[in-house]
């Protein structure tokens, strides 16, 4: 039998981890969950990680994004997935295209929230099956 | 002190006029202490009402000094193709013919003001610093509107943030629960129901703190002040806290003459008190205690609220009052509130002509100080 794929899941919104832990488990992923970046960096040295779920966390505006920053440079192959519900209320737009965008936002995909579970189970089967 | 070129134009077909006009004028530095504005004049002039038109194709003054009596074009038609143009120029105008009629007909084209021929350059610069100060003002009027539609704009976008968060935990245990995710048995759906009544009171709660907060900024309320007794507010408050106090085992204590009195509206006291108490509970330690004091200073009344709770660290308390500012860490993570607490207890306390000070120890507990300004003793 195939071993479980790990998926971490970083957001500082209770709700949002319980309830993917619970349809990604179901799925057949094995979860686990951090509420901060500082949580999530001391989960990535005790466990293999086979993919990032991270949420942008507007409380420490750049706290996404350097967690993205530092989990792709000890692993640059490991995929990446940002949650951000920035778009919309801000106007400022967090598109994964051009080049400028790519140099500074380590992330594979980039999706707004609200995320249907079916599509979040969708990027993570394709980026790591 | 701000620093402005403030731009003049001279139309007349006099070109001694201009000359002279031009000299008393131009590079000239004005200051207008109460506007915070220093002026600097920098004239240009225009010998008729066409090459005027012309100019304005590519730039516009702030003062325009327009002659009423021009060949070609005159005065007055200048002033109505101005008019229409809809823009903002001060004009003032400079005529030899000055008649009652021909001032209303002007004024009513949106002259602002008018200087007789011959006038002496004293007189030019005083007509000109009233032209100024309207510039001025014009100008601080509009940026203030400009800020206060940012400032607008910013909080709205952050409360839709606040409240998108849990609409969307709300919607994520619907969806798992058509889903099915935990099967069949309802009893299985027990925490995730609890959830979503969680989320929903801390909406309820911070639309009501909202409305409180915009209540208060808006002075829209009447308020009712008159002279109220602090230590029965102040036990009634606190009784509604007993409950979870007791659940905790959290011991709360009153030191309040019974004579302190002070001219105040009860309800902001009251929902200062609140956010005082309910945060000394909240943030409090099982086990621990929360005391209230309060004292008659000269001019003002002080309120103590100490608790032995998780404390905050220099850092977290620099965020204190920032609405929707909510300090997030480990301690923090399963204690609800809306983040609008602080900021309603400031604006209360700004309409007392009051201050708050905070001493905070983390592990070890909170001290806020407010002092309220009451004037009869």
């Amino acid at each position: 039998m195939q071993p479980k794929h790990t998926i971490l899941l970083v957001d500082d919104d209770d709700d949002f981890l319980l309830q993917h832990k619970i349809y990604l488990s179901n799925a057949g992923y094995n979860v686990i969950t951090a509420s901060s970046r500082k949580e999530a960096e001391d989960i990535v040295k005790q466990h293999k990680i086979d993919c990032a779920l991270i949420d942008l966390m507007m409380e420490e505006a750049d706290s996404g994004f350097i967690l993205a920053y530092h989990l792709k440079k000890d692993n640059p192959s490991l995929p990446v997935i940002i949650i951000t519900s920035v778009t919309g209320e801000t106007g400022i737009e967090f598109k994964k295209n051009g080049k400028e965008h790519d140099k500074w936002i380590k992330a594979d995909v980039i999706l707004s929230k609200p995320v249907r579970f079916e599509q979040i189970e969708k990027e993570i089967k394709r980026l790591i099956g | 002190m701000n620093i402005k070129t403030l731009k003049v134009w001279i139309v007349d077909d006099e070109p001694g006029m201009c000359l002279g006009a031009k000299r008393a004028i131009d590079k000239w530095k004005e200051t207008f202490q109460d506007l915070d504005t220093e002026a600097i004049y920098k004239v240009e002039t225009m010998e008729s009402g066409e090459s005027f038109l012309e100019r304005l194709k590519e730039d516009s003054p702030n003062i325009l000094l327009l002659d009423g009596r021009l060949p070609g074009i005159d005065g007055m038609e200048v002033l109505e193709k101005l008019k229409d143009s809809n823009q903002s120029i001060v004009t003032i105008m400079i005529t030899a013919y000055a008649t009652l009629d021909k001032a209303v007909q002007a004024t009513k084209l949106g002259a602002y003001d008018f200087l007789a021929k011959p006038f002496t350059p004293e007189e030019l610069r005083y007509a000109l610093r009233k032209a100024s100060r309207n510039v001025i003002l014009t100008e601080q009027a509009k940026k203030f509107e400009e800020e206060k539609r940012k400032v607008r704009f910013n909080f709205i976008s952050v409360l839709a943030h606040e409240l998108k968060s849990p609409i969307g935990a709300i919607e994520g245990y619907i969806n798992l629960m058509k889903m099915k995710q935990l099967g069949e048995n309802i009893a299985a759906y027990e925490t995730m129901l609890h959830r979503m009544s969680q989320r929903l009171y801390g909406m309820r709660k911070l639309i009501g703190d909202l409305l409180d907060l915009t209540r208060i900024e808006s002075g829209s309320s009447k308020r009712d002040l008159k002279e109220i007794k602090i230590k029965p507010l102040v036990e009634q408050v606190m009784d509604g806290y007993k409950e979870e106090a007791i659940s905790r085992n959290i011991s709360l204590s009153l030191i309040c003459d019974n004579e302190i009195k002070m001219i105040a509206d009860s309800s902001e006291i009251e929902m200062l008190l609140n956010n005082f108490i309910s945060n000394g509970i909240k943030y409090n330690k099982d086990n621990g205690s929360l005391k209230v004091e309060v004292y008659r200073e000269k001019n003002a009344i002080k309120f103590i609220f100490s608790d032995t709770g998780i404390g905050m660290t220099e850092e977290e308390q620099q965020k204190l009052f920032k609405e929707f500012s909510r300090i997030k860490n480990e301690k923090t993570r399963n204690i609800p509130g809306s983040g609008l607490g602080l900021s309603i207890v400031e604006k209360i306390v700004k309409l007392y002509n009051g201050k708050i000070a905070v001493k905070s120890i983390p592990d070890e507990g909170t001290t806020f100080t407010v002092e309220l300004e009451d004037k009869t003793i």
